[in-house]
Parts: structure tokens; C-alpha cells; sequence
């Protein structure tokens, strides 16, 4: 496989550029990403202005509530998004390439040979009239020209190092024939096939039970352990956060909030929204009074002014109304976006 | 005290053509016993596929169970005829997990909780909106959303109107069937809290199908674990969560994520996944996963047995080496190190 020499040289730092930290070379760098989604008679800005950076080896978490922009970023990334929806502007870089330059061809190069893409629900998004061995063995024969007998012993190394027991016998089978987190594992079996450099995971574990959630999470970091592979994952779920990212974004109605080391998110989280949804977690150590986030989810349509959740925090003021606040630098590596958070992280 | 609800030895199979003339039976529940007392929780916990919803249906008789008996307020609900279950359905409601799939999207929201008090002739036509109108504020949603579409309603509000559906005819059972994982989990709180509230102002007793065990650590006064249809272990709450007895409550106490990121956990792992539930063998079910199993637990049959008040524990090691104080699961996993997996 050929790379463009390109990709090897680092990324160019913006040091005025708020959330985005100084040092080190990037996997991938979104920056000030707008995407709208049109209709004949109107438009809807689904994200506006989201920064997110992954260095090699990192784990990223990006946290949000349904309708928080959240996959539409990670479609975004892969070229993947929606025939409505519209990148109206912000860049993509890919180690220095920017993603969102790319012509539908070259794009294709990328997606699904250097960034991989896992999805929820892993037995809908495998092909259910192929077997696992021939999904396998044509990812392998695209991505890598292996065919026959070499591309048979890639595919099976693969699945065993996915934790598939007995490989082909799993290769003979069919999506529908395999259960939810055997589906999952062969997902990732066919989303590492590529060697991708970056692997987006849009809620891997969601669907699945929590006894196999743990089996999937340890792979994962098994993964990064072994491969150093770079990895964002999207998900609702501060448990999973907690045991996988090393990095954590926080998006609300098409907006970062808050980013921070997974520890100081949980130690010291900054936004207000960031709080609630830590202390509306129902927790298996607390048996009662859980503070719930009044209100509900905007709707992008209806975004309110100002800072978009405003409506449900109990410290908002007549700037909050107003201005949209952008994310500020609180603290080396932690940013948040809040008029206020000087005064409530006192 | 006579329990609200008493179920005993509910058993429902599903007959699986395996071949064209072949039929084997799919053991949804096996021999399923449990009680709730007014105004108590009870939580069926377990993962897909244990057969938690299965006994959650056959309790509502939404599905005939195989055999066994269940006893609502003195009423053997399981030897009704369908006709005789109807009139009893007014005491036992369930809100189900998709509030969306749950209502009927061509009727207004009013309407769909209206219907139950009408169907039993709870209040007379004139007045039923006054009524819906008070049950719209007993699960904190104003009167303009009477009107409005389920589909217009937010995944919450879409679940406060099941809940008011279902308090419409004053049920002494509500059955949850997983009442928040489709939500938000700041929704999430705000339906917890409701549940609990209305709970201890109405004196309901909760039937909790859920595989959330912090959802069932907030609500439930007692929790029974299912796995491959049997009830493995029973408990209150915070002894099963903090030291459950059998295996299988152990790892999935173990398995859920941990509230912290610098909180370490014992990790227990089971190998692979739950076997078939199909013809499922006499012995253990869990015996193939688990990291404690010892040759006799193929030998024998694994019963609930007793092992301290309110506790039982279907573990065939627990049950014999509990009694002369040997069983010490923690000895044979260290923290944090999960069992080498096989492949």
C-alpha cells in the first residue's frame, strides 16, 4: 500500500486556537466544524463550530444526549453523511489531510481502509445475505490485495485476535447466526482488517449486555495496548467513558460544552450541563436522590439563543441568554465553554 | 403478611421446530417462584434472553404460562378465563421500555390514558377529561399536551403518558418492563424520580424488569437475578449488589462500569456467552461459563435453597461449602485481573 508522504508530517498548531492543546502530533483534528442539514424550506444547523482533536494511541470519548450532534460528526469525518446534510464549514484533517477536500474516490481510499467505523447495532450493519469469511476476505482482497489461501489465514489471525473462538468455523457463518457480541467482534475484526490508523466507534456496547459491554471494553483497550490504534468513541454512557477514553468531550445541541482527561472530568467538570449529567447518573452505590437536569433536549430547529442549554441550568444570567459562549481554556488540557465557569468553579 | 403477588413454580416453553417433524421446547422460565409485598419493589434482573419479560407477561396472563400459579390480591389470576383476567387487569398495568411503540401514534395523547378509564368504567364520559387532566399532573405533565400527538411529545414525556396510561384504572401492581433505557440519561432521572414518588404516595408495589443495575439499585427493595430462565438468586438489594452469593450475581454486579474512572473493581468474567435456552440441561446452567465450576457441578441438580433469611441462592459450590464456611469466591480471583479467556 502506498501512503502520500504527506501524511507523516505533523499538523500545524493554532496557538490561538481555544481547546486545541499545544503539543504532539495528531491523528485527527476537527476544527470549528459546521454542518447543516437543508430542506427545501429550511435549514437546521446540526453542529456548529465543533473542535476535537485525537493524538496516536488516544482514546477519545465524545458524550452527549440523543439529538447532540454527536454521530453526525463522526459521519462528518468518514464522508458519510446524509444526502441533506451539508458541511458548511470547518476543516478535517487527517494527519495533515484535509478530509472534507477530498473527492468522493480519493475519500474512499480512506474510509474503511485508514479510518474504520464500528456502528451500535452490529448485526444490522453486517451484510446478512455474506458470510463473516467472505465480508473478511473481501475487505482483505480491496484494502490489502490479499486473495486465497493468504487472504484465509489473514482472516482467521484477525478474528482470533478479536477474541472469536474457533475462526472458521465463525467464518462459514452468517451475521443472523452469530449473537450480539460475537456480531460486534467480528465487526471489528472486519474494521481492523485495513490496519486503519483511526477507529470510530458509534455506541459499540449499547446494544449489547453488560457482561459482554465489559468483554467488547476490554478489547478495545487490548487494541490501543497492542496496536497503538487511535480511537474515538461515541457514546451516552459515563460507565463506559470511565473504564475506556483517556479524553472526554461533552456535546450538547451541536456544540462541545467541555473537554478534559476523563479523570478531571469526572473530578472537576466545569460546565454546568457536564454536572448535571454526572449527578443524574443513576448509580449502583447511590439508592436514592439522584438530581435529574430539568427540561429536556433542544431541538435543533428550535435552538435556544445564547447558550443552547440556558433553558435548564440554574445559573444562567441575561449573558447567557445573548451571547454563545465559546470553549475557554480553564485549565491545561481542559476546556469549557460557559460565560460563568470562573465564578462556579469556586 | 399475605404478599400482593405470589407466583409459584411458573414454567413457560415455547415448542422450536429444530427439524420438520421435530419440535424441542425453548425454556423461557423454568420453575420461577417469587412474591411482592404492597408497596414493595421486587427487581427481575438478568441480560437477554434470561427470561425476565417472559415472566413479566405471564404475570399480566399477556402470555399463558406452561404451568404454575399466580396470585394477585387473593386472585389466582392463572386459572381465569380470559374473559374474568380482563376485569382484574384494571389492578396490574405495565409501562413498557419504548414509550413511542407503546402508544398509538393516531390518537391524541389524552385520549390514549382516557381510554382505560372509559374500558372500565372507571368515571363517565363528562368526566374523563377532567380526570385525564388530574393524571397528566400526577406524572408532572400540564393539561396542553392533552391534545397533542405522541409522536410531538420528547422520549420522556412520551414515557409520563405510559405511566399515566397506566395508573389510570389505581393498579396495585405496575409492572416496568425496562422503563428508562430508551431514554436520555437526564431524562432517565427525572422518570426515576417520578416512579419513586408516586410510588410511596400511592402505596404501589413494582413488578422491575430491568438489566440496569443502577436503575435497580435506586428503586428496588428486593432483587431476583434470572439467568436462562431460572431464578439463580434472591436477595434485598443491597446484599445482592454488595455480596451477591451465586457466581452469575457476581459477575454481573462486576461487569457493570464502574462509577469512576479511578475506581478499581474485582472483575469476575464469565467465558463466552449464555448457552442455548433450548432443551437447557438438568444441571447448572451457568456450569460451562463460570469460573468457580467444579466437575460436581455437572453432576447435580442446581436448587434454590435457603441460605440465610430472605436469601437464596442456586448455586450447588455456594450451598455446600457455605455451610462449613470454606466458600470464599474472592480467594480464587484477584482484583482487577480478569480470567484468561480461552481463544
Amino acid at each position: 500500500m502506498e501512503e502520500p508522504a504527506t501524511s507523516m508530517l505533523r499538523s500545524v498548531n493554532d496557538p490561538l486556537r481555544p481547546g486545541v492543546n499545544s503539543s504532539g502530533e495528531r491523528v485527527l483534528s476537527i476544527e470549528g466544524l459546521r454542518v447543516e442539514f437543508r430542506l427545501p424550506d429550511e435549514s437546521t444547523e446540526v453542529l456548529c463550530g465543533v473542535d476535537l482533536t485525537a493524538r496516536p494511541g488516544e482514546i477519545v470519548g465524545v458524550v452527549g444526549e440523543s439529538g447532540s450532534g454527536k454521530t453526525v460528526a463522526a459521519l462528518a469525518v468518514v464522508g458519510l453523511l446524509p444526502s441533506a446534510a451539508h458541511v458548511s464549514g470547518g476543516s478535517v484533517r487527517f494527519f495533515n489531510e484535509n478530509l472534507l477536500d477530498l473527492d468522493s474516490r480519493q475519500m474512499r481510499a480512506i474510509r474503511g481502509s485508514r479510518i474504520s467505523m464500528i456502528f451500535q447495532n452490529p448485526r444490522a450493519s453486517l451484510n446478512p445475505v455474506f458470510t463473516v469469511g467472505r465480508m473478511l476476505r473481501e475487505v482483505l482482497l480491496v484494502h490489502s490485495g490479499l486473495r486465497g489461501r493468504k487472504a484465509t489465514v489473514r482472516a482467521q489471525e484477525l478474528l482470533a485476535d478479536v477474541g472469536l473462538p474457533d475462526p472458521s468455523a465463525v467464518m462459514r457463518r452468517y451475521p443472523h447466526q452469530l449473537s450480539g457480541g460475537m456480531a460486534q467482534r467480528a465487526m471489528i475484526a472486519l474494521a481492523l482488517s485495513s490496519s486503519p490508523d483511526l477507529l470510530l466507534a458509534d455506541e459499540p456496547t449499547t446494544a449489547l449486555d453488560v457482561t459482554i459491554q465489559h468483554q467488547i471494553i476490554q478489547l478495545l483497550l487490548r487494541l490501543r495496548k497492542r496496536q497503538n490504534l487511535t480511537q474515538i468513541v461515541i457514546t451516552h454512557n459515563f460507565g463506559v467513558v470511565a473504564e475506556l477514553c483517556d479524553r472526554v468531550a461533552v456535546m450538547y445541541a451541536g456544540a462541545i460544552l467541555e473537554e478534559a482527561p476523563v479523570g478531571r472530568i469526572f473530578e472537576a467538570p466545569g460546565h454546568p450541563y457536564t454536572r448535571g449529567l454526572l449527578s443524574a447518573r443513576a448509580r449502583v452505590e447511590q439508592s436514592s436522590g439522584i438530581r435529574s437536569i430539568p427540561g429536556q433536549v433542544p431541538e435543533l430547529k428550535n435552538r435556544p439563543t445564547g447558550c443552547s442549554f440556558h433553558p435548564r441550568c440554574e445559573h444562567a444570567r441575561d449573558i447567557c441568554r445573548v451571547s454563545t459562549p465559546r470553549l475557554e481554556s480553564s485549565a491545561p488540557n481542559h476546556s469549557i465553554a460557559c460565560h460563568r465557569w470562573r465564578e462556579l468553579a469556586q | 403478611m399475605k404478599p400482593l403477588l405470589e407466583v409459584t413454580g411458573l414454567s413457560k416453553h415455547y415448542p422450536v421446530r429444530t427439524k420438520l417433524w421435530k419440535f424441542r421446547n425453548l425454556v423461557a422460565a423454568d420453575d420461577v417462584s417469587l412474591t411482592v409485598q404492597a408497596g414493595e419493589t421486587l427487581a427481575i434482573v438478568g441480560e437477554s434472553g434470561s427470561g425476565k419479560s417472559t415472566v413479566g407477561k405471564c404475570i399480566l396472563r399477556l402470555e399463558a404460562p406452561t404451568s404454575g400459579h399466580v396470585v394477585l390480591d387473593g386472585q389466582p389470576i392463572s386459572e381465569l378465563s380470559e374473559v374474568e383476567v380482563r376485569s382484574l387487569r384494571a389492578q396490574m398495568q405495565m409501562v413498557y421500555q419504548d414509550p413511542l411503540e407503546s402508544l398509538n401514534p393516531r390518537h391524541k395523547v389524552g385520549k390514549l390514558v382516557a381510554e382505560p378509564l372509559l374500558l372500565h368504567g372507571i368515571v363517565s364520559r363528562k368526566e374523563v377529561r377532567k380526570r385525564v387532566s388530574e393524571l397528566f399532573h400526577l406524572v408532572g405533565l400540564g393539561s396542553e399536551h392533552i391534545d397533542r400527538y405522541a409522536h410531538t411529545l420528547s422520549g420522556g414525556q412520551q414515557q409520563r403518558v405510559g405511566i399515566a396510561r397506566a395508573l389510570a384504572t389505581s393498579p396495585k401492581l405496575l409492572v416496568l418492563d425496562e422503563p428508562t433505557s430508551a431514554l436520555d440519561v437526564s431524562v432517565e432521572a427525572q422518570i426515576l424520580n417520578l416512579l419513586q414518588d408516586l410510588q410511596r404516595r400511592m402505596k404501589l408495589a413494582f413488578l422491575l424488569i430491568s438489566h440496569d443495575l443502577a436503575v435497580v439499585s435506586m428503586l428496588a427493595d428486593r432483587v431476583a437475578v434470572m439467568y436462562l430462565g431460572q431464578i439463580v438468586e434472591t436477595g434485598p438489594t443491597r446484599d445482592i449488589l454488595a455480596s451477591g452469593y451465586h457466581p452469575y450475581s457476581r459477575a454481573l454486579v462486576s461487569a457493570t462500569p464502574v462509577d469512576h474512572p479511578h475506581q478499581r473493581k474485582v472483575r469476575i468474567a464469565l467465558d463466552g456467552e449464555p448457552t442455548s435456552p433450548i432443551d437447557p440441561p438438568q444441571h447448572c446452567r451457568l456450569e460451562p461459563r463460570c469460573p468457580f465450576a467444579l466437575p460436581v457441578c455437572r453432576e447435580q441438580v442446581a436448587d434454590l435453597k435457603q441460605a440465610e433469611e430472605r436469601r437464596f441462592t442456586r448455586c450447588i459450590r455456594f450451598n455446600r461449602e457455605h455451610v462449613n464456611g470454606s466458600w470464599d469466591p474472592d480467594a480464587s480471583v484477584q482484583p482487577g485481573i480478569a480470567k484468561p479467556r480461552a481463544g
